[in-house]
């Protein structure tokens, strides 16, 4: 066998990094200063944007990718990886990050989306991609199209949990059911979820997905962290749940140990304790813009 | 891949986990989270004990960064457990787009082994009671010494099961003893 020589951005190495960012927690930052606060916390990674969700969706208008200035200020603030999200089909945007060394692309549906048909062709990139899905077929098209790693959307800005447990539940839920599937089932399974054949095939010998599986939208207390922890995401995101909380340097350390110790209420129990208000939140039927039905 | 070689493993979250051990692998993370959280869970000090007193250890990229005598470009806060004699630097092979995979040549072994490199640490500095067991450009990438073995790259993420067996005839060796 020929001698294979170094390889940058495969997808071993795309996914090698997801791998290693498991049971963790990424922190959405703004300044370089939350930045550190979420290291000093623990985080894995952080998310560098200029608005969090919550302010995304105070604000209105259009949301675009952060200004690279404020890319390489959280960059040189930190030691871990520091991802940065893009417009869904805006390969430019993702150009630009690339460029800018960041570790991780998020293809955002929390930003404006610049394509309604199409989602960035994610194969032509050495830098590794997270997407958004609510189900498994939106799982599995985002991975064909070369994400090393899939999120729950659930619905951010909201600090309501309540859709990450619909998406969670729904993608989990199917993969189980698919391992139970028999053969001519899966044509069938394929067809239903509008996803690639192989990859579903692949799900009901391997009973889980090609990419590692984390839960974004909503979390704002340690609980939350777990409760997803505990349905079957293998890392959470928490976007304005720490930065929008009266307190965030103690709750940031608080989601991150009751992350590590998802399975032990006393642990849980003893880390939310004192951590002053968790940001207000909002319930769905206030809300008149789901992010999580952009994307396609 | 520890348990299709024969071995059992578990979960070590908290100090009680550890006592049914016999011995340790640090996988790959963040260094800077799993130090933090080595505190937090009071895990610090007793597996530094059990080093101490002889339990074989591997840490594979973070997992080596913790094992090492000196971090460079560690956070000040950051703790090791200084168990082998070796100087690391952190995300030394660049950032995420530098990653790589690549075949490398393991000492005793014909076949090239496949070895995946995510952020990873280099060794910059082996003292004499440390053995290099694999290269990459210059740099030792795999190690060892009497009861701990560390590599800069991810063995977990391949098949191939030769360096997992080389720690495991390390652990037998020590159980000898």
């Amino acid at each position: 066998m020929a001698k294979q020589e170094h390889t940058t951005g495969s997808m071993r190495v795309q996914r090698g990094l997801a791998e290693m960012l498991k049971g963790g927690v990424i922190m959405d930052v703004v300044t370089p200063a939350q930045a550190k606060i979420a290291e000093d916390a623990g985080a894995v990674a952080v998310m560098a944007l200029e608005r969090v969700p919550a302010d995304i969706r105070r604000d209105g208008g259009v949301a675009r990718m952060s200004d690279p200035e404020m890319i390489e200020g959280i960059k040189a603030a930190v030691s871990i990886p520091v991802m940065a999200k893009a417009r869904i089909g805006h390969f430019v945007e993702a150009q630009v990050l690339e460029a800018l060394g960041v570790d991780f692309i998020d293809e955002s549906e929390v930003l404006t989306p610049a394509d309604e048909a199409h989602h960035i062709d994610k194969l032509k990139f050495t830098v590794p991609f997270v997407c958004g899905a609510t189900n498994l077929g939106e799982a599995l098209r985002r991975i064909s199209e070369g994400a090393a790693l899939i999120r729950s959307k659930g619905e951010a800005g909201t600090g309501n949990i309540v859709e990450a447990v619909r998406h969670l539940r729904s993608i989990i839920g199917d993969i189980r059911k698919i391992t139970q599937a028999d053969s001519a089932e899966l044509f069938d399974w394929a067809k239903k979820l509008n996803a690639p054949l192989p990859l579903v095939q692949e799900i009901a010998e391997t009973g889980w997905l090609q990419v590692p599986l984390f839960c974004a939208g909503g979390i704002a207390t340690p609980a939350d962290a777990a409760l997803a922890m505990q349905l079957g995401a293998e890392s959470v995101f928490v976007g304005s749940g720490i930065f929008k909380s009266d307190d965030p340097a103690p709750r940031a350390k608080a989601i991150v140990e009751a992350t590590t110790h998802f399975r032990d209420a006393h642990i849980i129990a003893k880390v939310s304790r004192k951590l002053g208000a968790p940001m207000t939140g909002i319930a769905m039927d206030e809300i008149n813009q789901r992010y999580a039905e952009r994307g396609w | 891949m520890l348990e299709r070689l024969g071995a059992p493993t578990r979960e070590v979250r908290l100090p009680h986990d550890l006592e049914e051990c016999d011995a340790l692998v640090m996988p790959g993370g963040e260094s800077t989270t799993m130090s933090k959280l080595l505190e937090t869970s009071q895990l610090f000090d007793p597996i530094a004990k059990r080093i101490a007193d002889g339990m074989p250890i591997f840490g594979t990229c973070a997992g080596m960064i913790l094992l090492a005598r000196d971090v460079l470009d560690g956070r000040d806060d950051q703790r090791s457990f200084d168990a082998i004699d070796i100087d690391v630097q952190r995300n030394a092979y660049g950032r995420q787009v530098d990653s790589f995979e690549t075949d490398i040549v393991l000492q005793g072994h014909a076949d090239l082994l496949h070895a995946v490199f995510i952020r990873a640490p280099r060794i910059v500095r082996m003292g004499s009671g440390v053995t290099a067991l694999a290269e990459h450009q210059d740099s030792p990438v795999l190690v060892r010494s009497t009861n701990v073995m560390a590599a800069s790259f991810h063995p977990e993420l391949t098949d191939d099961d030769r360096v997992h067996r080389m720690f495991l005839d390390l652990v037998t060796t020590a159980h000898e003893k």
